[in-house]
């Protein structure tokens, strides 16, 4: 993975200290809460519910042991003992106090860590597949963009004060497992006909109120001129987007007002003018040195031998064991969902076991989904039983992945500022409605999103069924919608119909499964059927009791 | 009231802000867009120096050639949350190749002044309170840059390059 | 935070903005408990305490201070909406945190 230089080093230890000026200047009064509210945002800090928040970087996903023992040292120091994982692979702390977050950072700037951009009207964290570097089918590691992606757009002059956040993601895999027709931008590793490698780029995709599936860019932009391309892209966005309504300043609204031909002719343009200047040419030495630090390790020559163990061990291998590019090798996920757990959560002590788990198994190297979940990228096979047995006594081991109760779950109500309704104790009604593992076997693979407002951080758009809490007169009700996707054959999901209580929305669930489990063809997944038969009957079913006007326990 | 930051120091403004319908004093006139191509040719043709002042919205392009017979452009910050002029100021510098002064005026923070250094202004209007070695310490904070722009200044790449 | 005129009791909260923590407004100072602080019964000794507020606000000690709706059920006051439920107590999911677990 990379590792920082002196230069690295100096930026961010020199971004805390800025900071650590902004703070104080906040505390003496020199600064107002609106003006430092931006400059504390671009560095990771939400005031919330209860507290600050803090979101902390995990670049494309990827830590090292090192660093997992940092975030539990964190945890333990400036927080109440754990954290959250979240859907753009990074890390959330719920209760730091602003007085100890210059402290906080520069003890994550000593293990190469940061919290700059991880907020704000800003590029945001890049996102990339959690298999990279590691899956079979890979056509490129997409992390080596990402890093030089990341390092382009820290601190960038011109677009620190954009319309709205910007996120990126990166992907090198037919299958997409970063969702990245979703993103604000994204860029997909590709093989033109004549057999070279580049990089097709598609922008205004997004969440939020009025969700969009991205357009395609570019088809193919040299390996060279992708800087110059996502800086015209960014130019474009900065200049013509809207500033008057803050609802109307995502890309993807810019893109569907002006049309994706229009916008296309713009980007062009500057993109033009960028070559032309040549100052933000990637030079082929530059990608090769930091593909270097992506390196895939020195993989033992090992029999391709699946190792038996008791069916706990079985079902375990069915969801969270995935094939891997070297003989022998493996890919685990480390499930955050156990039944009734706040998904996405870890305590400071999972965190140290899992780190010890990273060096003795998976060469000291762990992605975070964002699914939620962590992912072992490197394990052999015949390790697998003793991670497995390990992981169970973590409470980490479900073996749900991609199952229904491997559920998303946005903090909700029960944390978030911007909330109307809670979203973890729904997911925990699911889970353990659905907790039969057979059963949920029988169902196969169905991803439940859910998001306790508009802002859809539980990514309900994409959920195969989506679930977003609403506010109704200060009570909490939930609209259900089907057909999500946030893999390759993206689609925005459908809204039923009226929302359900919040005693409801379970029941209302499991008979959107019965209709699928009833009218399925042999080997159709949930959104299989759903995409074949259409809402008809899910919807029949899903009204079938009448909703209560208040929800009574 | 406000002063005038230009090559680490504070100087006169000699420019007088005219509004639109105002008489056009002798000397250096700072005027808006509509004024400008309302009546550019008298403004060219006086022998003191002309400004315009561009709102948020307005691109530069909008000077069109008359850019490069211009000595100020002033980009208007309405609220500095609204970064548009960041883009202005780049537009201005590298594609229209303008050398005269470009100046931010408005609502702008400390905190951004270093982002308005990099993309090519050269003159901040500032409050009076405002104190000379806070501009120092705003271009001092970070000592590297990870990607080009405006102001030339080498990137960390070609640092580690040894260029 | 502009809203339909409020008829009914009113509590005043905003945060620590060093700490971060939740506080209620009681008696011209702050509280970190629900259950100690003012609630007013008139809509202007509501505004009249916003008002007093904004010295803290000023004064860097609390960030964005406003009124809420409580009511009152069996004999104990609750705020209406949820949030403020939530945000008096501590997250549902885990009651082992934040002001509930003080009680």
């Amino acid at each position: 993975m990379y590792r920082y230089d002196e230069f690295d080093a100096r930026f961010v230890a020199e971004r805390v200290q800025q900071f650590r000026g902004q703070v104080e200047r906040r505390l003496s009064g020199e600064l107002t809460e609106d003006q430092f509210k931006p400059l504390r945002l671009m560095n990771g800090l939400y005031l919330q519910l209860h507290a600050y928040m803090l979101r902390v970087a995990v670049p494309y996903g990827t830590l090292s042991s090192k660093q997992m023992r940092m975030l539990a040292h964190i945890a333990r120091k400036y927080d109440k003992g754990y954290g959250h994982f979240t859907t753009r692979q990074n890390i959330q702390y719920n209760w730091p106090k602003l007085v100890d977050v210059p402290d906080l950072l520069d003890d994550l700037a000593s293990v190469e860590m940061h919290a700059i951009q991880t907020s704000g009207n800003c590029v945001r964290n890049v996102t990339a597949d959690h298999f990279a570097g590691a899956a079979a089918d890979e056509i490129e590691d997409p992390r080596p963009l990402a890093e030089i992606i990341r390092q382009w757009s820290s601190l960038h002059p011109e677009f620190v004060f954009l319309a709205r956040k910007f996120k990126i993601a990166v992907g090198g895999d037919k299958t997409d497992r970063a969702a990245l027709q979703w993103h604000d931008m994204a860029v997909e590793i590709v093989r033109n006909a004549q057999g070279r490698t580049g990089y097709k780029v598609i922008a205004g995709g997004g969440m939020g109120r009025i969700p969009y599936i991205a357009h395609v860019m570019k088809e193919f932009v040299e390996r060279e001129d992708i800087l110059a391309y996502l800086e015209a892209v960014l130019r474009v966005y900065n200049q013509d987007s809207r500033r008057d309504n803050i609802h109307k300043q995502r890309i993807k609204i810019l893109i569907n007002t002006i049309g994706p031909e229009e916008f296309r002719r713009r980007a062009e343009r500057e993109f033009d003018e960028i070559k032309r200047n040549g100052t933000l040419q990637l030079p082929q030495e530059e990608l090769a040195r930091i593909t270097a630090y992506f390196a895939p390790p020195a993989f033992e020559t090992l029999p391709d031998e699946m190792p038996a163990g008791d069916k706990a061990f079985t079902n375990w291998m069915k969801t969270n064991v995935y094939p891997h590019r070297a003989p022998g090798y493996a890919i685990a996920t480390v499930t955050l969902k156990s039944i009734g757990a706040v998904p996405g959560d870890a305590s400071a002590d999972q965190m140290d076991a899992i780190a010890d788990l990273m060096d003795r198994y998976s060469l000291g190297e762990i992605r975070v989904s964002h699914e939620q979940n962590l992912v072992l990228p490197h394990v052999r096979k015949k390790d697998l039983p003793a991670i497995h047995a390990r992981l169970q006594a973590l409470d980490l081991a479900t073996p749900n992945a991609g199952l229904i109760t491997d559920i998303i779950a946005c903090p909700g109500l029960d944390y978030c500022d911007l909330a109307n309704a809670r979203s973890i104790p729904i997911a925990q009604d699911i889970a353990h409605k659905f907790a039969d593992l057979d059963r949920q076997h029988d169902i196969g693979e169905l991803k439940i999103k859910i998001s306790g407002c508009i802002n859809a951080c539980g990514h309900h758009h994409a959920g195969h069924i989506g679930i977003l809490g609403v506010d109704k007169k200060g009570v909490e009700f939930y609209q259900l919608q089907l057909g999500g996707s946030g893999a390759e054959d993206a689609s925005i999901g459908d809204i039923l119909g009226p929302a359900f209580g919040e005693h409801e929305i379970a029941d209302a669930v499991e008979r959107v499964v019965d209709v699928y489990l009833k009218e399925r063809t042999p080997g159709e997944r949930f959104l299989d059927t759903y995409r074949r038969i259409g809402m008809a009957q899910f919807k029949t079913a899903a009204y079938e009791k009448p909703i209560s006007e208040k929800s009574v326990a | 009231m406000s002063k005038l930051i230009k090559s680490s120091a504070f100087i006169p403004d000699t420019y007088a802000r005219v509004g639109d319908d105002a008489a056009l004093p002798e000397g250096a006139v700072l005027v808006s867009l509509a004024r400008f191509e309302k009546e550019r040719e008298t403004l060219l043709a006086r022998n003191t120096p002309v400004g315009v002042l561009l709102q948020s919205d307005q691109s530069p392009e909008k000077l069109g050639d008359d850019v490069t017979r211009l000595s100020l452009v002033a980009l208007d910050f309405p609220k500095f949350r609204d970064g548009r002029a960041f883009s202005w100021a780049r537009m201005l510098r590298t594609r229209l190749g303008f050398t005269g002064e470009i100046r931010a005026v408005g609502d702008f923070l400390f905190d951004q002044i270093s982002y308005q250094h990099r993309v090519g202004f050269d003159a901040w209007l500032v409050p009076d309170t405002f104190r000379l070695e806070d501009f120092a310490k705003a271009l001092a904070e970070m000592t590297d840059v990870y990607q080009p722009s405006a102001d030339g200044k080498k990137t960390i790449r070609e640092l580690r390059a040894g260029r | 935070m502009a809203h339909a005129p409020v008829s009914g009791p009113q509590m005043l909260t905003a945060n620590c903005l060093r700490q971060g923590d939740v506080l209620y407004w009681k008696a011209g100072g702050w509280v970190l408990d629900f259950t100690q602080g003012d609630v007013f019964a008139d809509p202007a000794a509501a505004a009249a305490a916003l008002e007093a507020a904004q010295k803290f606000v000023t004064g860097n000690r609390v960030v964005s201070p406003y009124l809420f709706e409580v009511r009152e059920q069996n004999g104990k006051i609750r705020p209406v909406k949820e949030r403020e439920i939530v945000r008096a107590a501590g997250p549902s999911i885990r009651t082992d945190l934040g002001k509930q677990a003080h009680v």
